[in-house]
């Protein structure tokens, strides 16, 4: 069993700067999160795609991981090793197969508490 | 009389408020027009399981309030102008299905309290009608999930955003009876200066209350010392004193007389940031704290500049800019 | 009057007059609630791995952010996360916790329009782009891959 405290300061910073960076994005801009979680995402996509994203990794952890740019590398490894293996089917299945664990859980989740659950009112603090 | 700008009417048979009611949610109810509340909600949702119905509930709450605290009966009351920000406006008119009265239903986003005040008191002052039941309502709630995002969405609000009131006011206008008398009206144009920040109402209708408040000055032949009170609808702080700004530079100047009821409803610590808006903004300060400074004899003329922004999802999704108009209502205590 | 030239007038006015917000406490705050959040993550893949050592990497990362979107989506249902998002800002919206509150959120809102056309169809109202530019993105560069 190895808990690194390393492992953990290097996720904190790194997570943090990622959403320090994109605050400044939302107070400069007032960018709507569909815009902002579509932006992080596709940044992921193009790291992956010119490789940095795995040294990336490497390197922040679940810094890396966590924020959704981590859940864009993601779709881009699987279509890329989709392509080595499977050609131009493997493409179109290497995406939502490498996520398809993430995304069933968040449809199934939000089904069911959407289900149970009543929005209220937002109450100021 | 029509006066020659085609925009203000003189009333001359004193088309009369007998009655007012208004309600407020819970944080209105915190707030500095607290004390002057019909009615106090605690439950937001009035124990419906929609914030719609719950909306169309308070609506009805409101007339029947009104109506009573007017000494009347429901079959006195001729006609109900009514509105509200829901699309089609159906807080009104399922409202008004429960009442079976004639009903004429209006829209000019957050202007429509005063809107049917104006329509209401040219409605009596030309005897088509003797009693007129004029009830605007919002809720938070229901304006949030129509216009903006869901309620449980972890987003922050922009600094410039306003927030929707959850309440609403209704006046009973009479040919006869004693109170305060609508005196004029000036009905808006609608004024678009390009501004297309959903986030940034009070930018939006404060073009729209300069050129109606000018209007009204001229076609009244007032000034603004005239009024003890000029009340502009849901402009918030932003607005208020970008309208002190462009009414600054036509040469007219807002005076401590000057206030919006946007900035009235809610205490300076709330993080409301520039302060309420909605149909039930300028309705709720109206029907509590002006009519109760006017039957106390604090105010004697109060001008309400009720202010709208005419938008909707659609047109701001598709990059339009977004209109604003104002309609002003001259209320003044009978001597 | 040459109006579009009031309005481009009115527009620099009204930037000008735009509330200047403080950058500094709400980045720090998203800094704060971004980082803890990724340490949360973390903690999951330690333990993750430490009870199920013969899980591959791709799984464990599966399974952390499986982790992250339920809890979410639990203290969504609660009317907690609203709280949360309105004080961390981005910090809660760019780790994946913001796409499970962007999937859940509506989901919820919607429910009294009926569970096909409030829940199903207005689950994606938010997310739907994320999706729909994580596919289209994934496939284009697979694409790329396969050309060169």
């Amino acid at each position: 069993m190895e808990f690194n405290i390393m492992n953990y300061l290097i996720s904190f910073l790194v997570g943090g700067l990622i959403c320090g960076l994109a605050q400044i994005l939302v107070v400069r801009t007032s960018i709507t999160t569909s815009r902002i979680l579509v932006l992080f995402l596709m940044l992921g996509v193009v790291l992956q795609a010119f490789g940095v994203y795995p040294y990336f990794k490497d390197f922040a952890k679940a810094g890396a991981t966590v924020p959704i740019i981590g859940f864009g590398a993601t779709l881009a490894k699987g279509a890329i090793e989709g392509a080595k293996k499977g050609g131009l089917l493997g493409v179109l299945q290497g995406g939502l197969t490498a996520t398809a664990g993430g995304i069933a859980v968040a449809i199934v989740s939000a089904f069911l508490v959407g289900l149970i659950f009543n929005s209220r009112t937002k109450h100021l603090k | 009389m029509v006066s020659t700008n085609k925009q203000t009417v003189i009333f001359n048979n004193k088309p009369t408020i007998v009655g007012s009611y208004s309600i407020g949610g819970p944080l209105e109810s915190k707030g500095p027009i607290s004390d002057y509340l019909s009615y106090k909600l605690q439950d937001d949702k009035l124990n419906e399981d929609t914030f719609e119905k719950a909306e169309r509930k308070l609506l009805e709450h409101i007339i029947f309030g009104a109506i009573d605290n007017a000494g009347l009966k429901l079959n006195d009351i001729d006609v109900l102008l009514g509105g509200d920000l829901l699309n089609q406006i159906v807080s009104s008119s399922f409202a008004a299905r429960k009442f079976g009265i004639t009903f004429i239903g209006l829209y000019s986003a957050c202007a429509t309290m005063a809107e049917s005040l104006a329509l209401g008191a040219t409605l009596i002052d030309r005897q088509v009608f003797s009693k007129v039941c004029c009830a605007t309502a919002s809720h938070f709630s229901s304006a949030e999930r129509q216009y903006r995002f869901p309620l449980e969405l972890g987003n922050q609000r922009p600094p410039t955003s306003q927030w929707t009131v959850t309440g609403g006011g209704a006046t009973i206008l009479s040919a006869r009876g004693d109170g305060p008398v609508i005196t004029s009206a000036t009905f808006g144009k609608v004024v678009d200066f390009g501004i297309k920040d959903v986030n940034n109402m009070g930018a939006c209708m404060a073009p729209a209350a300069m050129d109606t408040i000018m209007t009204h000055l001229k076609g009244t032949n007032t000034k603004v010392e005239d009024y003890d009170l000029i009340a502009t609808g849901d402009l918030g702080k932003l607005g208020s004193e970008i309208l002190v700004d462009l009414l600054e530079r036509k040469g007219i100047k807002l005076g401590q007389n000057y206030s919006d009821c946007g900035n009235l409803i809610y205490n300076k610590q709330e993080k409301v940031f520039m302060g309420g808006s909605g149909s039930g903004c300028s309705a709720t300060v109206l029907n509590s704290y002006i009519m109760h400074k006017l039957l106390n004899g604090d105010f004697k003329k109060v001008l309400l500049v009720a202010t709208g922004a005419l938008l909707s999802t659609t047109t701001s999704q598709q990059g339009d800019s977004i209109p604003g108009i104002a309609h002003a209502v001259c209320i003044e205590r009978s001597k | 009057m040459d109006s579009e030239k009031r309005n481009q007038n009115y527009n620099m006015y009204v930037d000008a007059k735009l509330p200047k917000t403080k950058l500094f406490p709400s980045v720090a705050k998203a800094f704060l609630v971004g980082g803890l959040i990724c340490c949360f993550g973390q903690l999951c893949l330690d333990l993750y791995a430490y009870w199920w050592p013969t899980l591959s990497e791709a799984e464990l990362g599966t399974a952390m952010l499986s982790t992250i979107i339920f809890l979410t989506a639990i203290l969504t249902g609660f009317g907690v996360f609203d709280w949360l998002g309105a004080f961390g800002g981005a910090g809660t919206v760019i780790p994946i916790t913001g796409f499970a509150n962007a999937i859940v959120s509506p989901s919820m809102e919607f429910k009294k329009e009926g569970i096909i056309f409030g829940i199903c169809v207005k689950m994606f109202s938010i997310v739907g782009p994320v999706i729909v530019f994580g596919v289209v993105g994934s496939v284009a560069a697979g694409l790329i891959y396969l050309i060169i």
